[in-house]
């Protein structure tokens, strides 16, 4: 197999590289280790578009999080991705913690972030009642948004498959050899070569690039355990409530998702194994003690998952994007922590520009699609729009997950799309089915059967997310 | 728009003993509706014997329970809709609903019957630390997989919880192969039936272990192990007491909650302990013309008592449509001292026959006694060998002590130790 | 000497005390009804316990069928039934009492349906 650019690691940021790079008539691949892109720091984060006051004035972190957040929003309109403006407060509990706001504000202005105010106790009560006893001020950002990371990541990578990108899931690259004029990568899926190769690797990514002999990059993986609270707690917060920024990070945040469940978290615990995403009782802990400081109410009663996800900070404390000094045809894109998420657009533009200046002189495909269609979203139409859309087809009529309202007609669109789900994990990511309250318990073996039978495949290789993730064995009978 | 007088939402033991007792009444139009493929509810995976005895006077297997009914259904003229999930009951009695033959159905109905069970407590619900693998799964998900669908969802299994779906899922796990290394039970006793630790435990000498519970559970990507601990009476893990045990399924049996979205959907009041509406003697709900029976109403432990609900549901729906809802003054009744909650929440003090009220105790009670007050008068005492948490306990209410009662009025029960 | 069981026979799970002296059975006690006497005796002389499982249909809607023994089998025989029975199979369509096995392994029970499946 042989491409012009090879990307490694199907998150957010590689997702939305391909899709830039997608435009242009080259062969391009996304290389993914798992059974499904979004794997990574892109499935467990806190899913805010930032408005880009936090970054300091001047770095990479800023300039990319202020254009993402404008990018943002023209690829979630083109790739039909909810993205909901609900603003952002970063509260002060003591009158210790206003300068701090003042100097977020100053810093603010310098990234060029608009209508930030700092709002005191009286209004702030106003805009969220359930602000905790202590708030004395904050920060407002009006342009802080949220989106779904994964949603954003396989409607970024749908559509770049669609314009003729390739996607490799379960290509894990072992070694690269760097030849003349290109790299051979020795994967799971054998060897592949390509002219560029893009390190989009996450955690790992400082791994990969010392598969070149590069070792400009180091990667502390950063584990931050989350609470999602049930759909009934989603009004708690109308914002993103960011408590003041530590050393550590942004801090425990309380936040709506775009889906209307509540996030809680993270913690931030620094650690050495960049694939362990093990909550811990401490960690959990110290997000549900910082939570009801911002919003008191937040119970654990109406939690229905916990789990952690990696931040791949770097110790170089800005985005690592640009040629390799080993190579310059191998492009690292490291250290991506937050504001990654709201960046990647930015990102993908970026390296976008250095991968076509590599290049020279590459055309634009002229047939270039920049929209990925709405998926069918029965939970959201109205009752006239449902009967309407099982008349056409009856799949649609059938329920599989009955929290969340998913038929199996969503379900088959899921697995057949371009770089559709595989495994129980991706439906779930890509319908909804099995997050609701009862998380799967009555909808997972039918999920399994319908997988199973779209892919022609036992059911009992169908996996909750690749790998020995098995859920069934062997037949009783 | 389709018209009945009667729909049933639900097709287990529940909806169809509601049916088929309104049936009886003389209630013409009634429809079932049903989302699972076949009628019979959860009844179908439950293929263990032990249902039936009260009813039936013989112990039957789940399938065959509802079997029993099924074919009676089948002898009526009660429409049935399988694979029909209702997506909405409105204020006026509207039921909406959707498959993938008639597409979306809306009909009328002068009463309503809710009957949608319950669902278990999912992992999220109890914060478990560690990774997220394939191979954490609630036992009513296991029981499904081995007992329908004919296959082994592990191999060395740790069961937390020892409600009696746990402890079958114990021994169904035992006799297909699998090695089950211990059941946790967080409280200091178990929650489930005495005769299922015998025969599932026991029997195949299983561990069973009180006051512990799963702390964290490990592994990439199919579970490789759990930490288990004990805990204080607090309920929080006692430090030094952690053990590592090695298996590839954990199943949760952590309790079961009343499945009502549906009823949230038009507002029902619902009682805080229950999860289930608040009801009338004839289970009729604060929304007039909507009942509720089963597991939606009050999580059960023996499903002869579900179809004496429903048979009472059926009745009330029955006279709800001939419009012989009787007026009167209601009451309430009150679980005080040790008792947890009363179903029905509210009584007629004009009804005419006799009112048994539903209980739970929250704690293992020895020779304590059951009594049951009005107004400052004792209107029953029985003292009880055994009260335990995992089982339903009734006390007798007749016209006759009703008969003193004003609108001011209140029933109690409570445990005298 | 005394010997404490909890009665199997229903839900209710009677708690029982045997008096036993020399071997022989003196008296039964604290069973509400006498199938927990029948219990207690079997029980300390050959136990018994009712096997439910499932079988292998073949044509059927589903792939298994649930079946039960007739009656209790002996308690040490219970792995040998459930090897013979996870070795056999029935054709659908099947009802609710057809017998799979007969008779399994000499104890008197057969081994039965216990729902019904009219095929694929």
């Amino acid at each position: 197999m042989k491409y012009d650019v090879a990307v490694i690691g199907a998150g957010v940021v590689g997702s939305l590289i391909t899709r830039e790079l997608s435009k242009y008539n080259i062969k391009v691949a996304l290389l993914e280790r798992a059974n499904d892109c979004a794997m990574g720091a892109t499935k467990a984060n806190s899913a805010i578009v930032h408005a880009g006051f936090d970054a300091k004035p001047g770095s990479l972190k800023a300039k990319l999080n202020v254009r993402g957040v404008e990018l943002m929003k023209v690829a979630c309109e083109e790739l039909n991705v909810p993205l909901k403006n609900i603003g952002a407060y970063v509260v002060a509990f003591s009158e210790e913690e206003i300068p701090h706001l003042q100097e977020l504000l100053e810093r603010g202005k310098e990234n060029g972030v608009p209508g930030l105010e700092i709002v005191y106790r009286d209004e702030l009560v106003k805009r969220e009642p359930n602000i905790g006893d202590s708030a004395v001020a904050a920060l407002y950002a009006p342009t802080s948004s949220i989106v779904c990371p994964y949603e954003l990541t396989i409607a970024g990578l749908e559509n770049a498959v669609t314009n003729g990108a390739e996607f490799l899931r379960n290509c894990e690259v072992k070694a690269i050899e760097q030849n003349s004029d290109s790299f051979t990568l020795e994967t799971t899926l054998g060897e592949i070569e390509a002219g560029i190769v893009i390190n989009a690797a996450g955690v790992h990514s400082g791994k990969v690039a010392e598969m070149i002999g590069d070792t400009s990059i180091e990667i502390k993986p950063r584990r931050g355990d989350y609470y999602l609270l049930d759909k009934s707690q989603g009004a708690l917060a109308f914002s993103t409530i960011f408590q003041c920024p530590t050393k550590m990070g942004k801090g425990v945040l309380v936040s709506p998702t775009v889906d209307g469940n509540l996030i809680v978290g993270p913690s931030a615990i620094e650690h050495d194994d960049g694939d362990n995403v093990e909550t811990t009782a401490e960690g959990l802990e110290s997000v549900y003690n910082s939570a009801i400081k911002s919003i008191p109410a937040v119970s654990l009663r109406n939690a229905i998952t916990s789990f952690s996800g990696n931040r791949a900070h770097c110790t170089a404390d800005d985005f690592i994007i640009g040629s390799s000094e080993k190579n310059k045809k191998f492009i690292n894109v490291a250290g991506i922590e937050s504001p990654g998420l709201s960046s990647a657009p930015a990102i993908a533009e970026m390296v976008s520009g250095i991968v076509t200046e590599l290049l020279g002189s590459v055309e634009k495909k002229s047939a270039f699609n920049p929209n990925r269609p709405a998926p069918v979203r029965f939970r959201e139409m109205t009752s006239n729009q449902r009967a309407k859309l099982v008349e056409k087809n009856k799949a649609y009529g059938r329920i599989i997950c009955r929290c969340e309202t998913i038929t199996e007609g969503e379900i088959i669109d899921a697995i057949h799309a371009p770089a559709g789900a595989r495994d129980v994990d991706g439906v779930k990511r890509r319908t909804r089915a099995g997050m609701g309250r009862c998380q799967g318990g009555f909808c997972g073996s039918k999920v399994v059967e319908i997988l199973a039978r779209e892919l022609n495949v036992p059911v009992n290789t169908i996996t909750k997310f690749g790998g020995k993730s098995e859920i069934m064995y062997d037949k009783t009978k | 728009m389709l018209n009945y007088d009667l729909v049933v939402v639900g097709g287990g033991p529940a909806g169809m003993a509601a049916a088929l007792q309104a049936k009886e009444e003389g209630v013409e139009k009634i429809v079932i509706l049903e989302r699972a493929e076949t009628l019979g509810g959860i009844l179908e995976q439950c293929i263990h014997t032990g249902f039936g005895l009260h009813y039936f006077g013989e112990e039957l297997s789940g399938p065959e329970y509802a079997g029993r009914f099924i074919a009676e259904v089948e002898k009526t003229d009660i429409d049935v809709y399988t694979d029909t999930m209702v997506l909405d009951v409105s204020k006026d009695n509207v039921v909406t609903a959707v498959n993938n033959k008639d597409g979306l159905i809306q009909i009328k109905a002068i009463a309503v019957v809710l009957a949608m069970g319950c669902r278990e407590r999912p992992r999220g619900a109890l914060s478990i630390a560690g990774s997220r693998p394939a191979g954490v799964m609630t036992a009513g998900t296991a029981q499904k997989y081995v007992n329908i669908d004919g296959y082994m969802p592990g191999k060395k299994v740790v069961i937390l919880g020892s409600g009696d779906i746990g402890l079958i899922m114990a021994r169904r796990m035992t006799l297909e192969g699998a090695e089950v290394k211990v059941v946790c039970e967080l409280m200091p006793y178990s929650g489930g039936l005495k005769r299922n630790i015998v025969q599932c435990l026991d029997d195949f000498g299983i561990p069973l272990r009180l006051s512990c519970t799963v702390i964290a559970t490990h592994g990439k990507e199919r579970l490789e192990g759990v930490t288990i601990a004990n805990v204080d009476e607090k309920l929080k893990p006692i430090p030094g007491t952690e053990q590592y045990i090695e298996c590839d399924t954990l199943l949760l049996s952590v309790g079961l909650i009343p499945e009502n979205e549906l009823s949230n959907g038009v507002g029902i009041e619902l009682d805080r302990v229950t999860g289930g509406p608040v009801v009338d003697e004839y289970r009729e709900t604060l929304h007039k013309g909507i009942f509720a029976c089963g597991n939606v109403l009050q999580v059960h432990d023996l499903v002869d008592y579900v179809t004496e609900e429903s048979k009472i549901a059926g009745k009330g729906a029955a006279n709800y449509i001939f419009g012989k809802k009787q007026g009167g003054t209601f009451i309430n009744t009150k679980g005080i001292n040790g008792v947890r909650y009363i179903v029905p929440q509210r009584v007629n003090i004009e009804n005419k026959e006799d009112v048994k009220l539903y209980f739970r105790v929250g704690q293992v009670y020895k020779g304590a006694k059951v009594v049951v007050e009005c107004d400052g008068n004792i209107l029953s005492s029985k003292k009880k060998v055994m009260l335990a948490p995992g089982e339903m306990e009734n006390v007798k209410i007749t016209p006759e002590m009703l008969k003193n009662m004003n609108e001011n009025s209140e029933i109690t029960v409570r445990i005298e130790e | 000497m005394k010997k404490n069981l909890i009665c199997v026979s229903c839900p209710l799970g009677c708690p029982i005390e045997v008096e036993i002296e020399n071997g022989e059975i003196l008296s039964v006690t604290g069973n509400t009804c006498k199938r927990g006497d029948k219990y207690a005796r079997d029980e300390l002389t050959n136990p018994v316990r009712s096997l439910t499982t499932t079988v292998k249909l073949i044509g059927g809607a589903l792939p298994v069928v649930p079946v039960k023994s007739s009656k209790p089998v002996p308690k040490e025989k219970m792995f040998q039934c459930m090897k013979l029975i996870n070795e056999a199979s029935i054709e659908a369509p099947v009802k609710i009492g057809d017998v799979v096995i007969k008779d399994i392994l000499g104890s008197g029970a057969d081994i039965v349906v216990t729902n019904n499946d009219n095929g694929k």
